[in-house]
C-alpha cells in the first residue's frame, strides 16, 4: 500500500470541508450500514461509511469524490473511534481516494491476464487522449489510474470507470465508450464484444445452450 | 464432457433473470426447510461424504472444516459465518459470475451451511470492485428477506439466520482469512497470527468459519443430489464439478464449469478454441491464479486439472484460474508484473514481505531487460527462499513462488537476456 498519503491540512480544506455532515438520504443509509453489525461493533461499519462519504463529496463537486481529512474526522465522530484508526482504514484501501479525481475516473486493470490481452494499448490510448496517471486532465473529466486485478479475466483486458466495467476493450472500443461518456451519454457496460453475452466463449456457449433462449430447469432430466 | 444437466451454475452467463422467482424455477430455495430438516451433522457428513475441497484456492475438506466449528456456545457468543467473496486473485474471475447470476444459490448455500455449523449470522464479503455484482446480490438479499427464506424462521424452518454484505475497498490481502476479518472489524486488512484458529477465536472474537463463495454456493445442489453425486466426478481425492475460468491467449477466454480433472488440452479445445496459433504455439500456463508457479507447455498439455493433478506437475489448482501464454509472451515481463503486483499489495506487516516483495520486483525488472550479473539469478532464488515460509499469511509465498518457477523453467532465457544486454554493454565500452 505505498505511496497513499493524505491531502495537507490547510485552512482551505477546513473552511471547504470542515463542515461535512451527511445529507438526509445518507444518514439513512449510513445508520443502515451500522445496523448489520452488533450493537457495539459499529465501527465495522467505517468501510462502507467512507465510500458513503467519497461519494458524497463526490456529488458535490461533480466528481469521483475522495475522503479530505474534516470528512474522516466526522466518520470517526459518527462512529465514535479515534480519527486515527478511520485514517488507517482510508489509507490501506486502495479504492478511496485521498486526493480529488476527476468526473471520470479511468481505472485501467494492467495485471498479466489483461497484459497478455493488450491493456498496453488501452493504456497508451488513455495517454493519448490527455490523461495521467494520478492526475485530474485540466478539463476536470479525467483520472487515469492504473489498477490491479478486477476479477474480469476471461473478458480482458477491461476497464473501470465510475461503478461500471467495459470489457473486452481494442483500442477503437475503448474510444467509443470514453467519446460516449465525455458526450454525456451512457454507453453499455460489460463486453464490447459485439455479439458475446457475458463470460461464455466468443461465438456462442458450449455448454448450457439451453439456457441461452429459455429459462429451463434441467432438474427433470437429473 | 460433462453433461448439462450435472452443472451446478446453470445460469452462469446470465442469459436468464438472477432474481428469485427466475432462481426458484431453475431449482434453488426448492423446499430448503427440508435440506434444513435433515440436522447438522447429517449435512456435515453428507458434504464430506461429497469430498467437497475448499474453492478458494488451499482446497481444504470443507466438510472437515464446518466440524471444527462448536457444538454449543458454552460462554453465550454467537458463531458467524464469513463468506469470502474478495475475488482478486489475479485471473479468477468466478465468484463474480455466481453472485450477478445466479445470487440465490449463494445465500441459500448461505443458509444452510451457516445452519449445519450453527452460526447466527453470515457475513459476505465481495470485494469494493465488485460494484454491480454487489448492487445484485444486495437486491438478491432483500428478496430473500421479502419471501421469509431468509432472517428469522429461515425457509419456516424454526432457525433464525441473518445475511448481510460487506463491501471491500481494493485490498487484496482482505481474501486471507484472518485479514478479512479484521476488515469486517473496521480495520486494516492485516492477517492476524493462528493459533488461535477463526474456528475458536474469529469475528468479534466469536467462533467463525470463512468460505469461498463457489464452496458455499454448490452446497444445496450437493444435498439435493446427494454427496455421492458429487463425489462421483473427478479423480480420487478431487472430487466434483469447478468454474474454470481461461485467460490469455487461447482463441475464446471463457468461464466455464467443468469436471474436476478434465485434462488441460480437453478443456482448452472443448471451449476456448483451443490455443492462439495452435498447440505449437503454446509456452507455458499458470494453472491456477498468480500465486502458483508456472507450468511448462510440455508438462500442462496432458495434466489433469485438479488439486493433486497439478501438484504433480509442481504447481497448484488455486482457484482454477487458468493463465495461457503463448510463444509471443515476454515470459520475464508477465511473472514481473505478478512481482508488482505483490508489492503493490502487501499489507506491510511483515518484514520480509513488505521489504522482499519491493525488492523481488525491482530484480525482476532488470532481469527482464538483462541489466544483471548471473549470480543475481541464483540470489533472487535465494531471497524468494528468505521471504517463502517467513510471514504470517501466504502472500509471501504467494510472491516467492511465481518467481521460483520462472527461474526453475526458463532459466535459460533469463541467462541469454542477462548475456545480450552484457555484450551491447561490452560493445558501447570499446
Amino acid at each position: 500500500m505505498a505511496n497513499r498519503h493524505l491531502a495537507h491540512d490547510t485552512p482551505e480544506l477546513r473552511a471547504r470541508w470542515g463542515s461535512f455532515a451527511w445529507t438526509e438520504e445518507n444518514k439513512a443509509k449510513a445508520d443502515y450500514h451500522i445496523a448489520k453489525y452488533p450493537p457495539g461493533r459499529q465501527k465495522s461499519a467505517v468501510m462502507p461509511l467512507l465510500d458513503l462519504a467519497q461519494r458524497q463529496v463526490g456529488a458535490e463537486t461533480d466528481t469521483q469524490g475522495w475522503l479530505p481529512l474534516p470528512v474522516m474526522e466526522y466518520i470517526a465522530d459518527y462512529l465514535d473511534m479515534p480519527v486515527i484508526r478511520v485514517v488507517e482504514v482510508a489509507t490501506f484501501y486502495f479504492m478511496y481516494n485521498l486526493v480529488p479525481v476527476g468526473k471520470f475516473h479511468v481505472q485501467v486493470c494492467g495485471t498479466t491476464p489483461c497484459m497478455l490481452r493488450g491493456s498496453d494499448d488501452i493504456i497508451a490510448a488513455c495517454k493519448k487522449r490527455g490523461m495521467a496517471k494520478g492526475e485530474v486532465s485540466e478539463d476536470g473529466l479525467w483520472t487515469l489510474t492504473e489498477v490491479e486485478c478486477m476479477g474480469n479475466c476471461a473478458t480482458a483486458p477491461m476497464v473501470q470507470i465510475n461503478d461500471g466495467n467495459y470489457e473486452d476493450l481494442t483500442v477503437e472500443r475503448l474510444d467509443a465508450v470514453l467519446d460516449a461518456l465525455a458526450a454525456g451519454k451512457e454507453p453499455k457496460e460489460g463486453t464490447q464484444e459485439p455479439g458475446r453475452h457475458t463470460s461464455e466463449p466468443s461465438g456462442g456457449p458450449t455448454t448450457l445452450k439451453d439456457m441461452v433462449d429459455a429459462n429451463h430447469d434441467y432438474r427433470k432430466e437429473w | 464432457m460433462l453433461a448439462d444437466k450435472d452443472r451446478i451454475f446453470t445460469n452462469v452467463y446470465g442469459f436468464q433473470d438472477w432474481g428469485l422467482k427466475a432462481a426458484q424455477k431453475r431449482g434453488d430455495w426448492d423446499n430448503t426447510k427440508d435440506l434444513i430438516g435433515k440436522g447438522q451433522d447429517a449435512i456435515i457428513e453428507e458434504i464430506k461424504a461429497s469430498g467437497l475441497r475448499g474453492r478458494g484456492g488451499a482446497g481444504f475438506p470443507t466438510g472437515l472444516k464446518w466440524s471444527f466449528m462448536p457444538k454449543e456456545s458454552k460462554d453465550g457468543r454467537p458463531s458467524f459465518l464469513v463468506i469470502n467473496a474478495d475475488e482478486s486473485e489475479p485471473g479468477s474471475c468466478k465468484d463474480r459470475e455466481i453472485i450477478r447470476h445466479d445470487p440465490h444459490k449463494l445465500i441459500e448455500g448461505a443458509l444452510v451451511a451457516g445452519f449445519a455449523m450453527r452460526a447466527r449470522a453470515a457475513y459476505i464479503y465481495i470485494r469494493g470492485e465488485y460494484i454491480r455484482e454487489a448492487e445484485t446480490l444486495q437486491k438478491a438479499i432483500d428478496e430473500a428477506y421479502a419471501a421469509g427464506l431468509i432472517g428469522k424462521n429461515a425457509s419456516k424452518s424454526g432457525y433464525d439466520f441473518d445475511v448481510f454484505m460487506h463491501r471491500g475497498a481494493g485490498a487484496y490481502i482482505c481474501g486471507e482469512e484472518t485479514a478479512m476479518i479484521e476488515s469486517l472489524e473496521g480495520k486494516k486488512g492485516q492477517p492476524r497470527l493462528k493459533p488461535p484458529f477463526p474456528a475458536g477465536a474469529g469475528l468479534y472474537g466469536c467462533p467463525t468459519t470463512v468460505n469461498n463463495v463457489e464452496s458455499i454456493a454448490v452446497v444445496p445442489t450437493i444435498l439435493r443430489r446427494g454427496g455421492s453425486w458429487f463425489a462421483g466426478f473427478g479423480n480420487e481425492g478431487n472430487h466434483g464439478t469447478k468454474l474454470f475460468q481461461i485467460s490469455g491467449h487461447v482463441e475464446k477466454p471463457c468461464v466455464v464449469e467443468e469436471e474436476m480433472s478434465i485434462p488441460f488440452r480437453e478443456l482448452i479445445e472443448k471451449h476456448c478454441g483451443g490455443i492462439r496459433g495452435g498447440w505449437d504455439n503454446l509456452l507455458a500456463v499458470i494453472p491456477g491464479g498468480s500465486s502458483v508457479p508456472l507450468v511448462p507447455a510440455k508438462d500442462i498439455i496432458d495434466a489433469p486439472m485438479d488439486f493433486d493433478g497439478l501438484k504433480a506437475v509442481g504447481s497448484g489448482l488455486g482457484t482454477a484460474a487458468v493463465i495461457v501464454m503463448d510463444k509471443s509472451t515476454d515470459i520475464v515481463r508477465a511473472i514481473s508484473r505478478l512481482s508488482y503486483f505483490y508489492k503493490h499489495e502487501s499489507c506491510g506487516q511483515c518484514t520480509p514481505c513488505r521489504e522482499g516483495t519491493g525488492w523481488m520486483w525491482r530484480m525482476m525488472e532488470r532481469l527482464r531487460t538483462g541489466d544483471a550479473a548471473i549470480e543475481e539469478i541464483d540470489m533472487l532464488q535465494q531471497v524468494t527462499k528468505q521471504v517463502e515460509g517467513h510471514t504470517i499469511c501466504a502472500l509471501g509465498d504467494a510472491a516467492a513462488w511465481p518467481i521460483q518457477g520462472l527461474i526453475k523453467h526458463f532459466r535459460p532465457e533469463l541467462e541469454r537476456r542477462i548475456h545480450e544486454h552484457n555484450a551491447q554493454f561490452a560493445e558501447a565500452a570499446e
